[in-house]
């Protein structure tokens, strides 16, 4: 890991930890605030500035120093959370986003704009919390110290009188690889203290031909004035503690505590002991006592620093309870192993495995179509248990790419009420089904559609508390974003109870927009999917969020992009619902074979119901009576244009999407396969009724049939 | 003088020139997968190591009359850009001939009309052993804004809303 990476790494973790801070926030807004959520608030504004401080990034430590002092004195109950300090708080975690943005920024000058803007938001907090210290950069301050150690009345005999704080720090030879400077640790101290004196420890260089220039051969020594907490200190050393040998000594700790440290580090008794006499940890009449107590008592068994620091009652038990606060932070924000076992990994990664996934199980199915072929029974055996073994090695890795999608909704927790605050209106946001799982590029494909969707109910749907009121509705209007796993497919929805489309005047402007034809009459239906054509909008004011004509058709485009379709329901009156409809995954599926004119064709099998024999001439025209219902036929040979030889019998296969369902006529029938979704090259951009390709287990190419545009148009058609 | 290079090939009666950066490698001919509803200069797709490769008939995209397969057709697989981006093509020609290096100095402004090949085309005309070999464009040839709006035209498309 270089610097480059551990910023990236920086800025991934502060934006997920801004993130939390404003869901809970919100959520603090919405729900009343919990003990838990303050914990939660501190612990993530903590961690961004202890981090921060790793890399300098000076600007975000103190700022964020302000909302974490805030937080503290809400977590312990000297202060409310009100209303109008979460509002200053949220407008707090966007200026950090902001300047989280700068610090990967080219530019690194300062903007005075963002230094005002803190400095506004810091004054604010200020006004509402009481006078808050603010860091300034390298000088110590004076401020209120949150835990002193215990000051003796008099100096007793065998402790050291300086008020300095001694550091031994050994780094690992590994800390530079890892792409943690010490320097930077020395810089965060500095944010929150002096530091008095510093001795270099350069014992374990090499000879300069030995030399490895990218190893740490360093071990300092340092005195520290600072009235931080010993927590606080030892937060400077986080990131390099694992391979570092860290001490850190209170203030005028026992001198036999001093000993044991100048045992404990490898170097030679006086030298170190002389080194601690330069920075100003011990007089050199307490290193002559210290020296002198040892002879006297060789056997002086080295205590362990926590130990001694209990015994003494140095430490008191807040600070021990912040220790392991602070441990559990550590552990979730562990990069390798989080709490439940997650294992974080590199998307990149994980798209490698899945392509070659995706080549595994064509090579498996052409293998096994070659097996089958053959004489041999055993080898026919093994190609089955071969094809089971990829199927399912295919399952669990398309696994690995499902994600819930809580955390995309519970974005919009946010959207809604700055939204809907901007507008007057009074808007709840209800959520459910956010544990369905969705393929993680689906997720990430889906969030610019439903956050159109969600500015237009906002905005389009619901009505202004007036409004609802004099229509006998609650003045506080329902945004419901739900999710549901339906046929092979994800359903989310988002639906509003405003006042739904109003049909006459959708009409009169398409219209007036030339999109309906004037003697024509649409149905109900065609009104409501006038909504989804270009260049159409109904608002009369263009507002700042929607009404730009950049509509619903971008949106309706984008979904059947992801082979996905999107309905419209709305109820006169009662509100609207659009229904998104995906498939559960972009890569891979089962799909069904089938052959017209020659030409292999795949269905979704998610899709398809059934398959039955169909005699041609039987009868029946453009329906099959299946079970004494009538079925839409759909014959494919016409549909693609295909000339061919009349046969006699076909296929029929049964297809569904949403509550359509129709009959594809096909010449053949061919089973079940599992198949790689391969990109479509852009020049088959505009071709309609296929969504893919794929290649088949003898190497030909077959085309993914649009089941949903089919069935689209066999309806429009009639 | 700067010389480059560039692959010779047979299309109809006419020898071609391309140059040799732009393309990827030659296949034998092998015939593609056709897709419905694309028009007359998109043959199909073929299967190029699990990429799925759109293929070209050069013949149509000049306007001219499509060739029979012969013995020695092969596939050229080249690149185009597109927005961005690279996307590989198939081009089905009659014979491969040679890779030459042909001298800027050697190459002529094709003529503004009575080419056999529309002159947006061309790149120039060279002269090589007394014969003149017309040297293509290939960012005109395979424009692939070009060619997909073409795809588009000719493909049925989806039927509109009744009424509109």
């Amino acid at each position: 890991m270089n610097l480059d990476q551990a910023l990236i790494a920086f800025v991934a973790e502060a934006g997920e930890l801004l993130e939390r801070i404003e869901s809970a926030l919100l959520a603090c807004e919405r729900d009343g605030v919990a003990p838990e959520t303050i914990s939660e608030l501190f612990r993530a504004a903590h961690t961004i500035k202890g981090s921060a401080g790793l890399f300098g990034l000076d600007d975000i430590v103190s700022f964020t120093h302000a909302m974490e002092t805030s937080l503290d004195r809400v977590r312990a109950g000297k202060l409310e959370l009100s209303p109008a300090l979460i509002a200053v708080l949220v407008e707090c975690s966007d200026h950090l986003k902001t300047l989280v943005g700068v610090a990967v920024g080219s530019d690194p000058e300062d903007s005075p704009v963002e230094d005002a803007k803190g400095l506004e938001l810091v004054a604010r907090l200020q006004t509402i919390c009481g006078p808050i210290t603010l860091l300034g950069s390298g000088s110590a301050q004076p401020s209120a110290p949150v835990s002193t150690p215990p000051e003796p009345a008099a100096t007793p005999v065998g402790i050291a009188s300086a008020d300095t704080w001694h550091l031994s720090l050994r780094f690992g030879p590994e800390v530079l690889r890892n792409g943690m400077d010490p320097l930077a640790c020395f810089r965060y101290l500095r944010s929150f203290g002096e530091i008095v004196g510093i001795e270099v420890i350069t014992d374990a260089l090499p000879t300069p031909d030995a030399m490895d220039p990218e190893r740490c051969y360093l071990g300092f020594e340092l005195g520290f004035r600072s009235s931080a907490t010993k927590e606080r200190i030892e937060s400077a050393f986080d990131f390099v503690r694992e391979d570092s040998r860290i001490r850190i000594m209170p203030p005028r700790s026992h001198v036999s505590d001093y000993v044991s440290l100048i045992h404990d580090q490898s170097e030679g008794d006086a030298r170190l002991g002389e080194m601690l006499v330069r920075c100003g940890t011990l007089t050199a009449r307490e290193l002559g006592e210290a020296l002198q107590a040892q002879t006297q008592n060789p056997s002086l068994p080295p205590k362990p620093l926590g130990e001694v620091l209990i015994e003494r009652r140095v430490v008191q038990p807040p600070v021990i309870e912040a220790a392991l606060d602070k441990q559990r932070q550590l552990a979730e924000k562990r990069p390798v192993v989080q709490d439940g076992g997650l294992i974080r990994i590199e998307a990149g990664k994980l798209d490698r495995l899945i392509d070659l996934i995706g080549q595994l199980t064509l090579t498996g199915a052409n293998v096994d179509v070659l097996a089958q072929r053959g004489q041999i029974g055993d080898l026919r055996d093994a190609g089955s248990r071969l094809a089971h073994l990829v199927k399912e090695v295919r399952a669990s890795a398309l696994q690995l790419r499902m994600v819930q999608i809580g955390a995309t909704f519970s974005r919009f927790q946010r959207i809604v009420r700055d939204v809907a605050n901007e507008l007057g209106k009074n808007i709840a946001l209800k959520i459910s089904g956010a544990e369905t799982e969705l393929d993680k590029s689906l997720i990430e494909q889906v969030s610019d559609p439903l956050l159109h969707l969600v500015r237009n109910a906002i905005d389009h749907g619901i009505e202004t508390p007036e409004v609802r009121v004099a229509k006998g509705k609650p003045a506080q209007g329902t945004l419901s974003l739900s999710a549901t796993q339906d046929a092979g497919c994800i359903v989310i929805e988002v639906s509003d109870d405003g006042g739904g489309i109003n049909r006459d005047r959708v009409l009169e402007k398409a219209r007036q927009q030339g999109l309906v034809a004037p003697e024509h009459t649409p149905t109900d239906q065609e009104i409501l999917n006038l909504i989804l054509q270009a260049g159409f909008s109904t608002a009369e004011v263009v507002t700042n969020l929607s009404g730009r004509g950049v509509g619903m058709d971008v949106v309706k485009r984008n979904i059947e992009q992801l082979r996905g379709s999107l309905e419209i329901e709305s109820p006169q009156g009662k509100g609207t619902t659009f229904r998104i409809r995906l498939p559960l995954t972009l890569a891979i599926i089962d799909g069904f074979l089938l052959k017209v004119g020659g030409v292999a064709y795949v269905v979704p099998l998610d899709l398809v119901e059934e398959c039955v024999d169909l005699e041609v001439g039987a009868g029946g025209g453009n329906y099959l009576a299946l079970r004494g219902r009538a079925l839409p036929l759909i014959p494919l040979y016409e549909v693609f244009g295909h000339t061919g030889a009349h046969m006699r019998r076909r296929g029929v296969i049964v297809v569904r999407w949403g509550d359509r369902r129709a009959g594809l006529v096909v010449d053949e029938l061919l089973g079940k396969l599992q198949t790689v979704i391969k990109p479509m090259s852009p020049l088959f951009e505009d071709l309609g009724g296929v969504t893919g390709s794929t290649i088949l287990g003898d190497g030909t190419i077959g085309m993914i049939l649009d089941v949903p545009e089919l069935l689209t148009q066999q309806q429009q058609l009639q | 003088m700067k010389r480059s290079q560039y692959l010779t090939f047979t299309l109809g009666h006419e020898t071609l020139g391309l140059g040799i950066p732009r393309i990827k490698e030659i296949l034998g001919y092998r015939e593609p997968t056709p897709v419905l509803r694309m028009p007359p200069h998109v043959r199909g797709v073929i299967n190029l190591r699990g990429s799925v490769v759109p293929v070209l008939d050069l013949s149509i995209r000049f306007a001219r009359q499509s060739q029979p397969i012969g013995r020695r057709a092969c596939i050229l697989v080249v690149e185009a850009d597109y927005k961005g981006e690279k996307h590989i093509l198939g081009v089905i020609v009659d014979a491969v001939n040679e890779v030459l290096a042909i001298g800027s100095d050697d190459i002529e402004a094709p003529p503004p009309f009575g080419g056999t090949i529309r002159s947006e085309f061309l790149e120039g005309l060279a002269k090589v052993h007394g014969r003149f070999v017309a040297l293509l464009d290939a960012g005109s040839v395979f424009d692939m804004t070009q060619l997909a709006r073409l795809a588009g035209q000719s493909g049925h498309s989806t039927p509109k809303l009744a009424g509109t």
